[in-house]
């Protein structure tokens, strides 16, 4: 059983809907002892980072999820997930998790994309990833798939953390991590067929069979 | 680089599709899951349903059809029509839409935009406006002004002044429909979109006019616009989607082209 970590941070129930139609056994969940007993925890988060730090220390989940990546059980992140395992995050001027190396940073207005038009904050829509190194979750996932992003500030891990890269007005990290602690700053479970393929990925990863026909 | 979305809209009463959709020969062309479904098979970038229910027992059966979508289909939807306080947002996004989109009941209380951005992030706070070409005055200096009730009132507010309040407000996003060029199927209102794309900084959807995948190009190249919302285009069969991101993509415009 998966464990999507509940800690009232908006995209949970989306996450949960994408298992569900996989077909892979997953609960929401805020319980300490239900995260240790699963064979993965995912870490959503949508809204400010400030706000989520809060509501992860004073539930003191923050702690659960340190024991969840010290005893090497896989962990994904997915987009406020994502940057809050970083050090630091410049929204909210917030003090984050500090499992992965790096900070948080916003998006500069005076940035230009491919076409010389100013680039929008927040970054909102379908964007392509660049692996910059092999990813076991990207696994018989077009190269060419675009996935949706919606967000105003970016994750700049330290270069060994670099797994994915887009390009928006300049190349950010979009995919962080290493084996089995994987972050994403875009949403997979509203990603399509790509975004579903990556979650199933995860879950074989962590040894869970999918039940779909 | 960001790819131009192509995004559906879909009006519902009731919990049925107001104006049955004729390209599908397999499905139930009132439904709009279904409906929904197979827009999201021909790679609809995002897809926006647009309730026109007026009665509270019919709210409650929208919310069903969202619960519905949601389980089904993977990409970004919004509900719009009709939201008019923070306790409707919440609702539709509870029962699993990405984003609201607020009209006229913005215009008559714009805190709802500041509120819902507030309690669900700006990005889930879509400001559509309605916007009638009158003649440059005082008091609408761009020409362009804001109506509500489908065009029949005229609020005396400026669309480029508003799209500045709307994202100062906290707004993550500015849907522009064109009365004059809504239903012609003669192109989308190219200068009031550019207007609006340039006076803000937050992403404009072009609404209103689609007639030819030229006009979605148009849209995003001339109006500067990120995403272009079709209805008929699609909905009696002449175009799939696919088509339309195929012309787009062969027009240079950076599509959405593996889903």
């Amino acid at each position: 059983m998966l464990a999507i970590l509940d800690y009232k941070a908006g995209n949970q129930t989306s996450v949960r809907r994408a298992f569900d139609f996989l077909g892979i056994p997953c609960s929401i969940t805020a319980d300490p002892e239900t995260l240790r007993q699963a064979s993965g925890v995912i870490f959503p988060g949508v809204g400010a980072a400030g706000q989520a730090m809060n509501q992860l220390t004073s539930t003191g989940l923050d702690h659960v999820l340190r024991e969840v990546v010290e005893s090497k059980k896989p962990l994904l992140g997915i987009c406020v997930g994502c940057q809050i395992l970083l050090d630091y995050s410049e929204e909210n001027d917030t003090k984050a998790l500090g499992i992965v190396p790096g900070a948080c940073a916003m998006f500069n207005r005076g940035l230009t994309e491919e076409d010389g038009q100013p680039i929008r904050v927040p970054h909102m829509g379908w964007n392509k990833v660049s692996l910059q190194t092999p990813c076991e979750l990207f696994e018989g996932v077009d190269a060419d798939s675009e996935f949706y992003f919606v967000h105003s500030y970016y994750p700049v891990p330290t270069s060994e953390f670099v797994i994915g890269t887009t390009f928006y007005g300049m190349d950010f990290c979009s995919v962080h991590g290493r084996s089995g602690l994987w972050a994403m700053q875009f949403h997979p479970e509203k990603s399509g067929r790509p975004g579903l393929k990556l979650l199933s990925n995860f879950a074989k990863f962590c040894g869970e069979v999918s039940n779909a026909q | 680089m960001l790819s131009k979305r192509i995004i559906p809209c879909l009006d519902v009463r009731d919990g049925r599709l107001t104006k049955g959709v004729k390209f599908l020969d397999n499905v139930d062309i009132g439904d709009p899951v279904e409906t929904a479904k197979a827009y999201y098979e021909q790679g609809a970038d995002e897809i926006v349903f647009y309730d026109i229910t007026a009665s509270s027992e019919g709210r409650g059966i929208m919310l069903k059809v969202v619960e519905k979508v949601a389980s089904q289909i993977f990409i970004p939807f919004s509900v719009g029509g009709g939201i008019s306080t923070v306790d409707d947002m919440r609702a539709v996004l509870l029962a699993g839409a990405e984003k609201v989109s607020v009209n006229s009941a913005a215009v008559k209380n714009p805190d709802i935009i500041s509120q819902g951005a507030a309690a669900f992030g700006a990005q889930c706070v879509v400001v559509g406006m309605d916007v009638l070409k009158v003649g440059v005055s005082e008091q609408i200096p761009s020409g362009y002004e804001i109506v509500i009730h489908g065009g029949r009132k005229k609020m005396g507010l400026d669309a480029i002044e508003w799209a500045k309040t709307v994202e100062a407000l906290g707004a993550g996003e500015i849907c522009v429909n064109s009365i004059d060029a809504d239903g012609t199927k003669d192109g989308y209102e190219l200068t009031l979109t550019r207007l609006i794309s340039e006076a803000v900084t937050i992403p404009v959807i072009a609404s209103g006019g689609a007639g030819s995948p030229q006009h979605m190009v148009d849209a995003v190249t001339e109006g500067k616009a990120s995403a272009a919302l079709i209805a008929s285009i699609v909905h009696y069969g002449e175009y799939s989607i696919t088509q339309l991101k195929e012309y787009m993509h062969g027009k240079g415009v950076k599509t959405r082209m593996v889903w």
